[in-house]
């Protein structure tokens, strides 16, 4: 058993997607004027992305297997 | 309500129901049910990230630039899903080694040095002292704010005031009691502090909760939730320009990216964090849950930043309040007096939390790391003699943590004004991720070395140092400002904000790029320009392979030597207590199945090790390798030796594998010779049901031969006629015997695969009609109809004829055996398929019982019972027939249900073009 299993590899992706989501060009296509639900657009993907990013964990670390 | 003495009874009654909860913890430790053993727990007891920083500055940075606090919560989020493949082994490590803290954990790394886990000591206490001062200033600061209830007024505008007036002074000895209290009532062999994790737990909720509720008030309460919010703040040209905070040029997202890189090492080695991550942690498991559940904190504490920051600069247009102070003074403004009180407890539990813990893990670090190995090295104090260390131990740490508080109430008073909220956290952030190339090099890279790991960290603390530390002081008025502006001595290439001309960097990311190219490239460069010693070769090992040994692992294999036992066990005792000590004893034995480790004179390798352990517990494991070193009789190890040790070592482990695959594969031999033996024990019961079977249906005919013969024998002057009967009888009898006994002959033939067989291109057409021919007898006999359905011409198959014949001839006679005289019909259809000829004989008889069905083809079974029933035959054409068709590649098969017929079909396939030509 090393460090990288299944799970861990798993997880090593989401970190990648997570560097992909928060950066430079993804940011700059959101970075404009505008809202959803009220909320500055920029603003509403920065939380609405995380809050993904953290349930796609959660789904990696529960499920059983 | 908001008089002074409300708010400080308020603040004492919450630090003293603190200690309640600490106790409680404490004394359920001690009745061994933890209630700290649990992944709800744990997850909150790391929110000790969120420091009065998050609580008040995370709003005061948002109202500047924006976005610009979400990277110190996203970059942990991004760094704890690295945490499974990290994490995990930091853990194990820290727990096989006893680690105390992250001084140790690196010293121990690199050959348990000594002055690596100084330098280490150094960097975190001079990286971490501006960060403590934060706190105080925070908690000072919202204390003075609400002190001028109903009046606004920030506390710069107050002027100085004398040491023994000053809010922050009292603080921070308040609260430098109230940690000594916590971290240092006892000495813990395992360094956990339970009752204050329990606190911290606590106090997590208490500055979410309160976050949230005056976020929730400023969204709706002041304003109509956050639509309402951003479409006014939209309208301010000030606060438009915030919504969209990059300025669209790729340059200004890289501040961005390095502050993420930032937090995500900040989140592993501040000290704090490790402490409670790593030193704190009950179960490995733990960790699972925390993976997701401590980033969703995270997000919930971040959700009403921009709220309320917007609010704030909304509600304060003209300016003159500080942002930082936004979450306490809107309620204030409001006239919300227990709102405002619940905020500044709020920030009193995100403060007080990070200092209690901080100065814990730091002081640690002082005692184990930067005094005791001084002092044990002294030895005109000879401490070796002294029967009882651990009040020293105490004395050092209780010591550390007073002189923590003041150092930074030092800072807080000469420096700090100068900066705000976040920029302190920063520079704190800065200097603790210098530790990450040495930390993670060590546990993923074979060859960092000591020497490596020093340059690297002194390279890097040194950039720190003057890219953002010394900017610092000269922005508090310590250093001339020309220094900024003109480079030490006028030389514009050594600016310590512009480093080589490299300018137009915001100072952090400037500093960190200087800072991690110093670092990375020292610990690299230096590392491989000497191969690793002995010792630092077999901590490598330890630490890069934790994962692939066994627990327990290679200590004792690395040692060499004994020392007499009872210095070791005074040693042990003088360290630990003589009870303690004791009980490390009857521990071991217990494991090793040793009745009195002490009565033996002299200590083998292994216990050498596990007391080197126990005591690394408490004064970290460069003090203990120094400590045991002094009475054990340890022969050097020459590096080759160590390396043939580790040859040795991983030998053994490739063998194990080699071992575990073995066994694997033994057993899965061992499983398909079970079912070999059940097959064979199977076909053995088939094997005597068959000769059981067969004598039974020889000696029917056998019998009724045997019967009539007598009769013949005994009655000679039986009439002609009579005779002639019986004759037949005989004569019929036998030669259904002997086409039994040539069906036997033929199955047992096929079955053993010694049946030979003419193949030749056949007309199955032909062969349909010769057998019709051959039958039309037996048709004639019943007075049964047959009708034939034969296409004019079929292509050929290979086989057998004779054989095909008797398939046929099978299935023909069977058919008008069973139908009713007189009434029968039979019908015969060939017809071609895809690469297949299909034969279907359809008859008009009793049908058979779908149970029946699959049974009919097994050796001496026909449909019906076989008992009462007259037979009809042997019972073996269906099964020699299905065998010759299955020997040709073809299927044999009935359709069939009761009272409705019969239907026998068999295909075979077509002869290959190749087998035509």
């Amino acid at each position: 058993m090393g460090e990288f299993d299944v799970r861990g590899q798993r997880l090593a992706a989401l970190c990648l997607l997570g560097l992909l989501l928060f950066n430079y060009p993804l940011l700059a296509v959101f970075n404009v004027q505008g809202a959803l639900f009220g909320v500055p657009v920029l603003y509403a993907y920065f939380f609405l992305a995380w809050a993904l990013l953290i349930a796609l964990m959660a789904l990696v670390i529960e499920r059983r297997g | 309500m908001l008089q002074g003495w409300v708010i400080v009874l308020t603040s004492f009654a919450y630090l003293g129901l603190l200690f309640a909860v600490a106790y409680y913890a404490d004394r359920r430790a001690d009745a061994g049910r933890s209630v700290i053993d649990s992944p709800y727990i744990y997850s909150l007891s790391l929110a000790v990230y969120a420091t009065a920083w998050t609580f008040y500055g995370s709003v005061g940075r948002a109202a500047v630039d924006g976005v610009g606090f979400l990277p110190i919560y996203i970059g942990p989020t991004l760094m704890i899903a690295l945490w499974w493949v990290v994490m995990r082994k930091i853990l194990r490590i820290s727990k096989q080694h006893r680690i105390t803290s992250l001084a140790d954990f690196i010293a121990s790394r690199y050959g348990k040095s000594a002055l690596l886990g100084g330098v280490v000591t150094v960097i975190a206490v001079i990286g971490i002292l501006p960060y403590i001062s934060l706190q105080l200033k925070a908690v000072s600061n919202s204390f003075t704010i609400v002190l001028q209830y109903p009046e606004i007024v920030m506390p710069a505008k107050l002027g100085a005031v004398p040491l023994l007036q000053d809010t922050a002074f009292w603080v921070a000895l308040i609260l430098a009691a109230f940690t000594i209290l916590f971290g240092t009532r006892h000495l813990d062999a395992a360094e956990h502090h339970e009752g204050m994790v329990a606190a911290i737990a606590f106090e997590s909720l208490v500055k979410l909760v309160a976050f949230i509720a005056v976020g929730a008030w400023v969204s709706w309460g002041i304003y109509n939730g956050w639509g309402d919010l951003f479409a006014r703040s939209a309208a301010e040209p000030k606060l438009a320009a915030m919504l969209t905070p990059f300025d669209g040029v790729a340059g200004s997202y890289s501040g961005w990216v390095w502050l993420t890189i930032l937090s995500m090492l900040a989140i592993m080695f501040l000290p704090r964090q490790f402490q409670v991550t790593v030193i704190e942690n009950k179960d490995e498991k733990h960790l699972n849950k925390a993976i997701w559940l401590f980033p969703l904190y995270m997000l919930a504490i971040n959700l009403f930043v921009l709220p309320i920051a917007f609010g704030g600069l909304l509600h304060f247009p003209e300016g003159g309040v500080d942002a930082d102070t936004f979450v306490l003074t809107l309620p204030m403004a409001e006239k919300q007096e227990l709102l405002a009180l619940a905020v500044f407890i709020g920030g009193l539990s995100a403060a007080t939390g990070m200092v209690i813990v901080e100065t814990i893990a730091l002081s640690t670090m002082i005692c184990n790391d930067l005094v005791m190995p001084v002092l044990l090295r002294l030895r005109a104090l000879r401490l070796n003699e002294q029967p009882d260390l651990s009040g020293l131990l105490l004395g050092i740490r209780r010591g550390a943590i007073v002189f923590l508080l003041l150092l930074g109430y030092l800072y807080f008073r000469l420096a700090g004004e100068a900066y705000a909220l976040v920029s302190i956290g920063l520079i704190s952030f800065a200097a603790v991720a210098q530790f990450a190339p040495a930390a993670l090099g060590g546990i993923f890279w074979m060859g960092g070395t000591r020497l490596g790991a020093l340059a690297g960290l002194g390279a890097g603390f040194a950039v720190w140092f003057y890219t953002l530390l010394l900017p610092a002081f000269a922005r508090s008025g310590w250093l001339p400002l020309g220094l900024l502006e003109n480079g030490p001595f006028g030389i514009e290439l050594l600016k310590p904000l512009a480093l080589f001309g490299v300018g137009g960097l915001d100072n952090i990311t400037h500093a960190m790029i200087w800072s991690m190219t110093a670092n990375i490239g020292a610990y690299v460069g230096v590392s491989l320009l000497r191969a690793p010693g002995a010792e630092e070769t077999r901590q490598a090992s330890l630490f890069v392979d934790v994962l692939r040994r066994p627990a327990e692992p290679g200590g004792p294999r690395f040692w060499r030597g004994t020392a007499p036992t009872p210095e070791l066990f005074n040693l042990l005792a003088r360290f630990v207590g003589l009870a303690n000590a004791a009980e490390a004893f009857a521990d071991y034995a217990r494991r090793h199945g040793q009745e009195k480790p002490e009565a033996h004179p002299e200590a083998d390798a292994e216990l050498v090790h596990h007391v080197e352990t126990q005591l690394a517990g408490v004064i970290g494991a460069a003090s203990a390798h120094i400590m045991v070193a002094s009475v054990v009789k340890e022969e050097a190890l020459s590096l080759e030796e160590v390396r043939a040790m580790l040859d040795e070592a991983s030998q053994i482990i490739v063998y194990s594998h080699r071992l575990e695959q073995k066994s694997q594969e033994l057993e899965r031999a061992t499983q398909e010779l079970r079912a070999a033996n059940e097959r064979l024990t199977e076909l053995d019961r088939l094997k005597d049901d068959f000769v059981s079977t067969v004598s039974h249906e020889l000696r029917t005919p056998l019998t009724s031969i045997r019967a009539f013969s007598e009769i013949l024998h005994d009655n000679p002057e039986l009439a002609v006629a009579e005779r002639t009967r019986f004759l037949n009888i005989v004569i019929k009898e036998t030669e259904r015997l002997t086409r039994l006994i040539n069906q036997i002959l033929d199955v047992s033939k096929l079955e053993s695969g010694r049946a030979e067989w003419h193949e030749s291109l056949i007309d199955l057409r032909e062969v349909i009609e010769d057998t019709i021919a051959a039958t039309s007898q037996l048709f004639k006999e019943r007075d049964a109809r047959l009708v034939r359905r034969l296409p004019a011409e079929v292509p050929k198959v290979v086989a057998d004829l004779d054989r095909i014949v008797q398939v046929v001839l099978n299935l023909l006679s069977n058919a008008v055996k069973f139908v009713e005289p007189g009434r029968g019909l039979v019908e015969v259809t060939l017809t071609e398929e895809r690469g297949f000829l299909r034969v279907d004989v359809r008859d008009n008889g009793p049908g058979i019982h779908p149970a029946d069905q699959d049974v009919i083809f097994d050796k001496f079974r026909q449909a019906g019972d076989t008992l009462t029933g007259k037979p009809q035959g042997s019972g073996l054409g269906l099964h020699i027939s299905r065998r010759i068709v299955e020997h040709y590649g073809g299927r044999m098969w009935v359709s069939s249900r009761a009272g409705e017929g019969a239907c026998f079909s068999f295909t075979l396939p077509l002869a290959r073009e190749a087998a035509l030509a």
